[in-house]
């Protein structure tokens, strides 16, 4: 015992001790901070107690580890803590999405610079909206001198904002900065050099897919340079959903806020209505695609997700449809009936069902046992692969002929490329239900798909206008 | 083993646990007067609180030193005392809290009606003795 007493007293005041009592410390205040409901300043405070009876324990002859220890305990079990804290302050339990950073501290100047460069550059980009209107093109396609230029740029007036957004903030390399510029600017060539017959059926798919194309160098600049990797294209891909969500929400902000302005200035007798059309809707229109790829940025770690959340409610509702669909068409034998654009509507329900199976894709543990609802993913798949199946089936007679125009071939191919993801993630489903295939060959099955929604877009952009004669 | 001769003194230094524990509804219940009536005699920080606390009660009464704070804050949030960070020269930032104006007309309240309490309780406690004797 007496040996142990003068061990003890030589450690004291050795540095490791007090490095070990610093590691100690850090440590415990991470736990807490962890827990949500106590914030940096309260952790301060909390330190500076535990510190104080650290101090005071070991002028009392307590080494350095008895001393934490005892204070530790003396100030209580984290979660009864914590739980006090959150009783005290339950508006923490909301999570601020624009909380302010403690001012002055480094996060709060970066904060300011990342909100100048983002109002800067959705400014920039509802700029560019209205600079080819100086050079007498119109918005408005039905209006005296409008012209498709707007359709078929409408991808160049967001997107480079948007990578450019992303160049910034991901401190994207030279090179990779330059293929990127590379790329949107021999995109605006082409989709302003071809001799597009107005109103014709290629030009008008040339304007639909250019947008899904330039996604993946939008999805390269996200990456910051690794797009290779699986998982940041999974990022990604959450990334592209929760930007709709926000852009929803903030396009009903923006059509109250344009509502209003009309109605207000028309109860004092002033037209504001064209102001409203050619400067707020456009304008906001694109700048909030910017503003909003920011506000994703900004909480991705501080709220729940949406779209996954969303994707949990109705993945079980559509499957519900799909079987309920398929029983009653085998029950009734009515057949589907081949208007113009069943082939469209099918591809639209694919593409829902692919977004469906990626979120509740993006938002799962890889790691967790198979569950009920990957056998209702499953369920899904399955069966909106048996409709599509009836649709090409009943199509057969009529393929080579239905693939005759731009449109349809487009369609076709599009069908073509969603039925085989459809059908890679049904067998590596059904695999990773019966355990013999781990979750991940899923995810990377999916990120390794990405690219090709592009390419096909990209060709329907590039090679169909001159093999149909831009008609 | 640990050295225990050492370790009992410095909880007797530091007001540990006594054998009578007062329940923790009623160390809930005075925690407001008492931080108020300590606050009272002079700006003080969460840690010399609790110390000063020991030293009044002897010891007997015995806080969870982490469910201070969000006294302190609410009592803050009430306006009852102010908190302000003070960062010396060298060191860590230290939050001071002192009474309010408001602070002070509540503790007066709360004091009158803890004497009331207390009151009450030695009259009965006196008359209970009584029939006893």
């Amino acid at each position: 015992m007496a040996e142990r007493i003068t061990m003890e007293e030589e450690t004291v005041d050795k540095p490791e001790s007090h490095a070990e009592l610093e590691g100690r410390i850090a440590q415990w205040r991470g736990h807490l901070l962890a827990r949500g409901a106590i914030e940096p300043a309260d952790a301060d405070e909390l330190e500076d107690h535990l510190r104080n009876h650290v101090a005071a324990l070991s002028d009392a002859g307590l080494t350095p580890e008895e001393a934490f220890l005892v204070a530790v305990k003396r100030i209580g079990q984290q979660e009864e803590v914590t739980r006090e804290f959150a009783r005290e302050h339950s508006d923490r339990l909301w999570k601020q999405l624009v909380a302010s950073p403690v001012p002055g501290g480094r996060a709060s100047i970066e904060a300011r610079t990342e909100a100048w460069v983002v109002v800067g550059l959705a400014v920039i980009a509802a700029l560019s909206l209205k600079i080819p209107e100086l050079f007498g093109q119109r918005l408005d396609p039905d209006a005296e001198g409008g012209g498709s230029f707007y359709s078929r740029n409408l991808s160049f007036f967001v997107l480079p904002w948007l990578a450019a957004y992303f160049a910034w903030k991901r401190r994207l390399d030279r090179a990779t900065c330059a293929w990127l510029a590379a790329t949107f600017v021999a995109a605006a060539v082409i989709a302003n050099a071809f001799p597009f017959r107005p109103q014709g059926s290629t030009e008008l798919l040339a304007a639909l897919h250019l947008p899904i194309a330039l996604w993946l160098p939008v999805g390269i600049a996200y990456a910051g340079g690794r797009w290779s990797d699986p998982v940041e294209r999974m990022n990604f891909v959450r990334f592209s959903g929760e930007l709709a969500i926000y852009y929803v929400l903030i396009a009903l902000g923006g059509g109250l806020l344009t509502g209003l302005t009309v109605g207000l200035f028309s109860f004092i007798g002033v037209d504001a209505e064209w102001f409203a059309q050619e400067w707020m809707l456009p304008c906001g229109a694109v700048g909030a695609f910017i503003v909003g790829a920011a506000l994703v940025e900004l909480k991705k770690s501080v709220v729940e997700n949406m779209a996954p959340v969303l994707t949990r409610v109705f993945a079980p509702m559509f499957a519900a449809l799909f079987v309920a669909l398929l029983g009653t068409m085998a029950w009734t034998g009515n057949a589907l009936s081949l208007e113009r654009d069943v082939l469209i509507g099918f591809n639209l329900l694919l593409v829902l069902v692919l977004c469906l199976l990626l979120y509740a894709l993006s938002a799962r543990d890889s790691l967790a046992r198979p569950n009920w609802f990957d056998g209702v993913l499953l369920v899904l798949v399955l069966c909106a692969l048996a409709l599509n199946a009836v649709l090409l089936a009943a199509m057969s007679a009529r393929i080579a002929e239905y693939g005759s125009s731009a449109n349809k071939l487009a369609a076709l191919g599009e069908n073509l490329i969603l039925v085989s993801n459809l059908a890679g993630s049904a067998w590596i489903c059904s695999q990773f239900m019966r355990g013999r295939r781990s979750f991940a060959a899923f995810e990377r099955w999916q990120t390794a798909y990405l690219p090709v929604y592009s390419a096909w877009a990209g060709i329907v952009v590039i090679v169909f206008p001159p093999l149909f004669g831009f008609a | 083993m640990y050295n225990t001769s050492r370790y009992c003194a410095a909880r007797r230094a530091f007001g540990a646990r006594q054998s009578m524990n007062i329940g923790k509804d009623l160390v809930a219940a005075s925690a407001t007067p008492l931080v108020l009536a300590i606050l009272a005699e002079g700006e003080s920080y969460g840690y010399a609180i609790l110390k000063r606390v020991a030293e009044l009660s002897e010891g007997r009464l015995q806080w969870t030193d982490g469910m201070l704070y969000p006294v302190l804050h609410r009592l803050e949030r009430l306006e009852c005392i102010a908190g302000r960070w003070e960062t010396p020269v060298t060191g860590r930032r230290r939050k001071y809290y002192r009474i309010t104006d408001q602070g002070r007309a509540a503790l007066a309240l709360q004091r009158a009606q803890w004497q009331q309490v207390d009151a009450t309780l030695r009259r009965v406690w006196l008359l209970a003795a009584e029939a006893d004797g």
